[in-house]
């Protein structure tokens, strides 16, 4: 019976990196979502959300096939870095980005949208650019939604499970991340390591959780006291 | 030409009315504030956003001086950023989680840093919100918003200032006072200045020139004071809330002055320049209609009709007395005066109105009610 710290620290790296990256494509595409009028939304909205109902077999189908050393992606990287993206941590990077998008994205999307547009025109003629404005005033009064996302996304990814499994298979130290080590350990009938590791899941999530409520409470209390008029 | 802003556009909205704007010119030279006045939905508030720049039309052209700042033809519409308006929006809109200080400079951020601080304070002493810099805007009252709104748009300055509404979220007894401090802070500046409302009181107090809109047209522009006792079509007279517009027919014209058969009475008017029409419309202001007791009396007022009181609607500190004197007049007196004259409905009385208060428009347009 033991505990796989290993998989543990690569979990939490693997959500770390991941949740950077969203958050850097997240913010620029949630904003386009809550601005634009184009039909072209309705489109990246579904596109966006398809991880949300696809069974994470066929997400991770695509993406092995899309990584793997046969694609001229896989090649390509396998060019530059020597090893290939499937069954390493950078595709599980990649797999994580896309499967988490549409935690990260709606609750951004929600957040941006929630700001009154007239706030953000009156920004526009007192001479602030579209890109300062949005600094200085969408992210500042969006901020409980944002901070949910970059939760919900952290914790999500912290536990998922099919789509690691196909696109990065289970190399130690490579690719094993909690969800692979408990499913491993119930496969060899090692019952107390999952249950452990399992619980030390449980208790990461719920504490990670418990940390967005509290910040969202403070925060929404601060940004109510101050938006009510 | 200096600050002349010459808007001539179309903006059309999808499954909806249009509102079309030709020849509206401000000069500054007329007079800096000018006054969009219309009904709520009669598209006041787009035409102030074309020229802000949020809104788009979908034809014609907008000019500032010698820019140009929307063409639809030539594909030129220039962003709000680089118009240099000075909009004060309508609920003022200011930023809720900076403090009153962080408000006013937020548009000043090229400044250096102490430019910036100077320019704020300046403005804030200016406008009397000494003392409220580090308050957010929540915590102080209408009021001081609507000034922090105002010093916020000043800040970047402007070319032109626009206004929505900027005194609606006001109660009473402060609105009437802002709208004095507020023309009197508009003439400080100096700067031109676009306000819209739909409060005739505020028209009045506020602006220069006066510009009717009515389901997405301009009826009539010219200084305020005309276009509110002279409307030039009925459609303008009814726009600016004439509360007496009744029919009529010329039936006598001698020294200068004409007599007009409405209904069962006789009214007499100045003699309108040019050809006079034979149908017209007789227009009368409540706050024109005086109301006497006496019998008998004589005044220097044209008009004295005997008239029965049919209705009383108190509004405040007015009522408007409805009578009937062979046609519907309506009277707005004090409410102190109608207690002193004890109006009852069905009561005699007299209706009195000088001539140059009967204003007559040309019947040339069909009547539609």
């Amino acid at each position: 019976m033991r505990i796989d710290w290993n998989a543990v620290m690569l979990t939490c790296r693997l959500a770390l990196v991941a949740t950077a990256a969203l958050i850097v494509i997240g913010l620029p595409l949630a904003h386009w979502l809550a601005t634009t009028r184009r039909g072209a939304r309705a489109l990246v909205e579904a596109l966006v959300a398809l991880p949300l109902v696809l069974p994470p077999t066929v997400l991770g189908l695509y993406l092995l096939l899309l990584l793997g050393p046969r694609s001229p992606i896989g090649r390509g990287y396998a060019l530059l870095r020597g090893h290939g993206l499937a069954f390493s941590f950078e595709g599980l990077v990649v797999a994580s980005v896309l499967y988490s998008l549409p935690f990260t994205v709606q609750p951004f999307t929600a957040a941006l949208r929630s700001v009154d547009p007239a706030l953000i025109e009156a920004s526009w003629c007192l001479g602030v650019s579209r890109w300062a404005t949005f600094w200085r005033l969408m992210v500042p009064l969006a901020w409980p939604g944002l901070l949910a996302g970059v939760v919900l996304t952290f914790a999500h990814t912290l536990g998922e499970f099919g789509v690691v499994l196909m696109v990065g298979g289970n190399v130690p130290g490579e690719t094993r991340t909690v969800s692979i080590a408990i499913y491993d350990a119930v496969q060899s009938l090692d019952y107390a390591s999952a249950a452990w590791t399992s619980l030390g899941l449980v208790l990461i999530s719920f504490i990670v959780l418990s940390l967005m409520y509290v910040l969202q409470q403070r925060v929404r209390v601060v940004s109510q006291w101050a938006t009510r008029s | 030409m200096g600050n002349a802003l010459v808007a001539d556009f179309t903006r059309r909205f999808r499954r909806g009315p249009e509102v079309r704007v030709d020849g509206l010119a401000l000069d500054h030279r007329r007079g800096p504030i000018t006054v969009l006045f219309g009904a709520s939905g009669s598209g006041k508030t787009t035409v102030l956003r074309c020229v802000a720049g949020l809104d788009q039309p979908d034809e014609g052209h907008i000019r500032f001086g010698g820019e140009v700042w929307c063409d639809v033809p030539s594909g030129v519409h220039l962003a709000p950023q680089r118009r240099q308006v000075g909009l004060v929006p309508q609920d003022d809109a200011l930023f809720p989680h900076l403090s009153v200080a962080a408000n006013v400079a937020y548009g000043a951020s090229g400044l250096a840093s102490s430019e910036r601080e100077q320019q704020t304070a300046a403005i804030m002493a200016w406008l009397g919100l000494e003392g409220l810099e580090q308050r957010l805007p929540r915590e102080i009252s209408g009021g001081e918003r609507q000034r922090v709104a105002l010093a916020r748009a000043v800040a970047r300055r402007p070319r032109l200032l626009l206004l929505d509404e900027p005194l609606s979220s006001l109660d009473g007894p402060i609105r009437q006072r802002l709208r004095g401090d507020l023309r009197s802070l508009l003439q400080e500046l100096g700067l031109p200045a676009l306000i819209v409302t739909h409060d005739r009181g505020e028209a009045s107090a506020l602006g220069d020139e006066l510009v009717v809109v009515d389901r997405g047209r301009v009826l009539q522009q010219g200084p305020v004071e005309d276009v509110f006792a002279r409307p030039m079509g009925l459609e303008a007279a009814r726009a600016v809330g004439v509360e007496t517009l009744v029919l009529g027919r010329v039936i006598d014209e001698a020294d200068g002055l004409v007599t007009v058969a409405v209904g069962a009475a006789r009214v007499v008017a100045l003699a309108p320049s040019g050809a006079p029409a034979r149908d017209v419309t007789v227009s009368i202001r409540a706050e024109n209609v005086i109301l006497v007791r006496a019998d008998g009396i004589t005044a220097s007022a044209r008009n004295l009709l005997p008239a029965t009181v049919r209705a009383l609607t108190p509004e405040g500190a007015t009522t408007t007395v409805t009578l009937d004197c062979g046609f519907a007049l309506k009277a707005l007196v004090t409410r102190q005066a109608c207690e002193e004259l004890a109006l009852r409905e069905g009561e005699q009385l007299l209706a009195m109105v000088k001539a140059p208060h009967v204003h007559l428009i040309a019947q040339i347009d069909a009547w539609e009610c």
